[in-house]
Formats: C-alpha cells, structure tokens, sequence
C-alpha cells in the first residue's frame, strides 16, 4: 500500500491489477460489451421462435396482434428512448464532473432520477397492458383455450340454413397429397335446419352436426330441435360481444401469439426491473459524489446495460404491436 | 482543458486522465428527436397496406433506431473497434440461427398440416386421432393372421 501511495498517478479508483486508469476503462467495456452479446444471444433463441411461429402461421399473428394496444405500446416505445435519452445525457454529464467542486453533481442526480422514472413509467404501462389482456382471458398456456374442433362450425338462424364449415383435402388420384394444390383448404356446406341426417356422408359430419346441435342423439337420430338452435345462437352471440375468446373466425391456436408474446415482453420486463435497481445503485453513488471526470465507468456500463433494454424493446414493438 | 472537453477531435488523445469520449448533450438530443420521429413514422406506416412490404418498413426503421442507439448512445461510433466487432458478431450469429430455423420448420409444414387435415376428418384433437390410428393399425394387424 504505501507501494502505491508514493505513485501519484495511481488514485483510488484504480485496481492495483490495472496500470492505467484507460486500461481499467477499456477492460470494463470489453467485459460488459462481452455480456451484451450473450444478452442478445438470449433474447436471440426467442426471436428465433418468434420468426418460426409467425414464418409459418402469419395468420395467427396478423388476426392477435389486433388486441393489443398500439397507443399503449407507442407510448411505452417514447418512454424508453426518453430515458435513454437522459441516460446517455448523464454518463456525459458524469465525464465533465469536477472531482472536488463536484460542479455537475445536481444535473447527475436530476438526469438519472429522470431515467429511473421512465423505467418505473414503462412497468407501470406495461402492468395495465397485461391485466387488460389478463381481464379479456387472453393467458399464455394452451389449457385455457377450447379445442378447435369445437370452433369448426358457424351458422345463420336468420338465414333458416345450417352452415358445416369442412377442411378439404387436396387428392391426387384419391390419395391424399403432400403440396397445395391451391384449393381453398374449408368449405361451407350449408345445411337446412330439419333432418340434415340424410345428407352426412359420414360420421365425421355426423359428429360435427352433434357439435352444431348441442346434442349427439339428435344428429344421429336425424331429428334436431330447431328451438335447441335458437338459444345456442343466442348464447353464442353474447359471448361473441364479450369474450374475444368466443370469437367464431378466431384461427386455431392463436394463443401461439400470446404465448411469445408473454415470454419475450416478461424477458423485457425483468430486464427493465434489474436496469432500475442498477440505476438507483448508480444514484447512490452519485450522492456520495462518486462519479467525476476520472472516474465514470459505472455510469457508462450502466447505461450501455439500459440501452441494450432500449434497443431490445425497439424490435419488440414493431413485431408485435404493428402487425397489419 | 474544457476546450478538450467539448471538441470530440481531441477527446481520443490521450491527456493522462482523459479516459472515453464525451458526447455533447446536444447530439444526444439531436438523435433522440430522430429516435421518437423514427417511431412515429413507424406507426404511421402501419395505416396503409403495402402488403409483405409493412414488416420490411417496420424492421428498417427498426434497424435504423437501434444503429443510432448503439453508435451515438451506446458511444460505439468512438469506441474501440473491437467492441463493435462483439456487438455485431452476436446478431450475426442470432440471424444466422433464424435462417436455419426458418429453412428447417418451412421444410415439414406441409407433414404438419397433411397431419392435421388427417386428424381433423377423424374428428377430435391430435393425440385422439393418433390413438385411433394405433388402436386400428393394431386390430389390422391381429386380423391379419386369421384372414389367412
């Protein structure tokens, strides 16, 4: 110790493994530049799923997206570069401290309470958004959504006719073919009210004008109760109106949506909860006036690690909140 | 020394304490008024319907805003070159998983839904219709022997 008292070039904040105070500073930067690729690394694996997901079911996407709020999401979007906008503000601020008047101080203190609210402001906007997903039924995990083969029909009591929406098949030669062949993949087979037992060809139909009817005896019996029709329409359309869950062009699995969605905004989520905890650590420092032109490395690594959130979050709200 | 300060020129000589670039607050401003402009158009573009075009505009302008936080905020247009060689070489390798991915998952789509389509005519979901088709290769097989 008393080694390294008589360098005068060798002040507190310097490690004694380190002979320059530079050479501290870019072995910092080397090492959070490091972590930043892992992070985007993690990050990575739920973009991959993401462009699977979408890659082969865009429909899924374009059909959820529309749940979410875009003024929500703009806003948050406005939030996080605000922040980071103050956040860049004060490592530079930090850089131009004087290390004894401590000149710059007030502004350090002032720009990173400022960051930290927008990270506090984003948390909040984003709790909202959730619970009102949560409220519609909008959870991730496919237990919490009815099986499709029981959203496969759709009918028209006004109309009087009974329309059995089918999955086509595309043959060649009766065998049934891997490619498209560019035939519409469902068709409507209208039914009338009465009797339609005659005209399933099979007990595949059969058991979709069970689904229909709300009664298996009766399709197979081939006598349905038009009034047993009439109150599940009715049924039907309240829940239309209320649940979007109820939704009859509502495409199998569009929970998909929601799932990825969940994860990688809850990802973002916890990185901007740990960003703030690093911030109020940062302002701490700061009131002890421990931030000066020669010694700012937290500063600036704490603000690469809110900036990566940043950056995160620019490619999360196009890919989910613009989908048109 | 302040006039060292504030010219970004002589900020990279090495002055004996003079460690990083300082960026002027008004470039920071600067780039995030283009930043929240950026965004604005980016949700503008979303109320007219180019088709497959939507999502390159809107991952354009989001390849822009992040080149602009990783080179003005992030300080890497003054950093080391080797830092921006890390930052880079990661989303390389996060795009290079994408591709494969992607050309991997588009190749058994149509197994996918040839599966699907099967199993809906059977009526009921996936692992139904799978059972049924076990259960009935099954009874072919144990019929077999006595159609002999």
């Amino acid at each position: 110790m008393a080694h390294d008292a008589e360098h005068h070039d060798h002040p507190d904040h310097l490690a004694h493994h380190f002979d320059t105070p530079k050479q501290q500073f870019e072995a910092g930067k080397l090492g959070m530049w490091l972590f930043i690729a892992t992070e985007i690394l993690l990050f990575g694996g739920l973009f991959v799923g993401y462009s699977v997901w979408r890659g082969n079911h865009p429909e899924l996407f374009e059909y959820s997206s529309h749940f979410l709020d875009t003024t929500m999401g703009g806003i948050n979007t406005a939030v996080l570069i605000a922040s980071s906008l103050t956040m860049a503000a004060a490592v530079t601020v930090a850089q131009r401290n004087d290390p004894v008047k401590q000149d710059k101080r007030p502004i350090l203190i002032l720009l990173l309470v400022l960051t930290l609210c927008g990270a506090a402001g984003f948390m909040v906007i984003k709790y909202f958004e959730w619970t009102h997903k949560f409220a519609e039924g909008w959870y991730p995990g496919v237990k919490y959504y009815e099986k499709p083969s029981d959203k496969s029909h759709t009918w028209d009591s006004h109309a009087g006719v009974i329309g059995v929406e089918m999955t086509t098949i595309d043959t060649v030669d009766g065998a049934p073919t891997r490619g498209d062949l560019g035939l519409p993949d469902t068709v409507t087979v209208e039914l009338p009210a009465a009797a339609p037992v005659a005209v399933a060809p099979d007990h595949f139909l059969a058991d979709k004008l069970a689904a229909v009817y709300g009664n298996d005896d009766a399709a197979h019996a081939g006598d349905p109760h038009g009034a047993d029709v009439t109150t599940h329409d009715a049924k039907h359309d309240e829940h239309e109106q209320t649940h979007p869950l109820q939704d009859p062009h509502r495409p199998r699995d569009a929970h998909i949506f929601f799932n990825i969605y969940y994860m990688m905004t809850g990802l973002h989520g916890i990185h901007v909860i740990i960003g703030g905890i690093v911030i109020t650590w940062l302002l701490i420092k700061s009131f002890r006036g421990q931030f000066h032109r020669d010694y700012f490395t937290p500063v600036d690594l704490g603000g690469l690690y809110w900036h990566v959130v940043d950056l995160i979050w620019i490619f999360l709200f196009p890919l989910f909140y613009l989908i048109h | 020394m302040a006039d060292n300060e504030h010219n970004p020129l002589h900020a990279h000589d090495d002055h004996g304490h003079g460690v990083g670039h300082i960026v002027p607050i008004k470039l920071l401003v600067v780039v995030g008024v283009v930043l929240l402009i950026l965004t604005w158009i980016t949700v503008a573009a979303t109320y007219f319907d180019l088709g497959d075009g939507n999502i390159y505009i809107a991952l354009a302008i989001a390849v822009i805003k992040a080149s602009l936080v990783a080179l003005f905020f992030m300080h890497l247009r003054w950093d080391r070159p080797f830092n921006g060689f890390i930052f880079v070489g990661s989303i390389a390798f996060v795009a290079l998983f994408i591709a494969f991915a992607l050309t991997d998952s588009s190749q058994y789509q149509p197994d996918i839904k040839e599966y699907r389509i099967t199993s809906d005519l059977k009526g009921g979901d996936s692992v139904d219709a799978q059972k049924k088709l076990e259960e009935t290769a099954a009874q072919l097989q144990t019929d077999a022997p006595s159609a002999e």
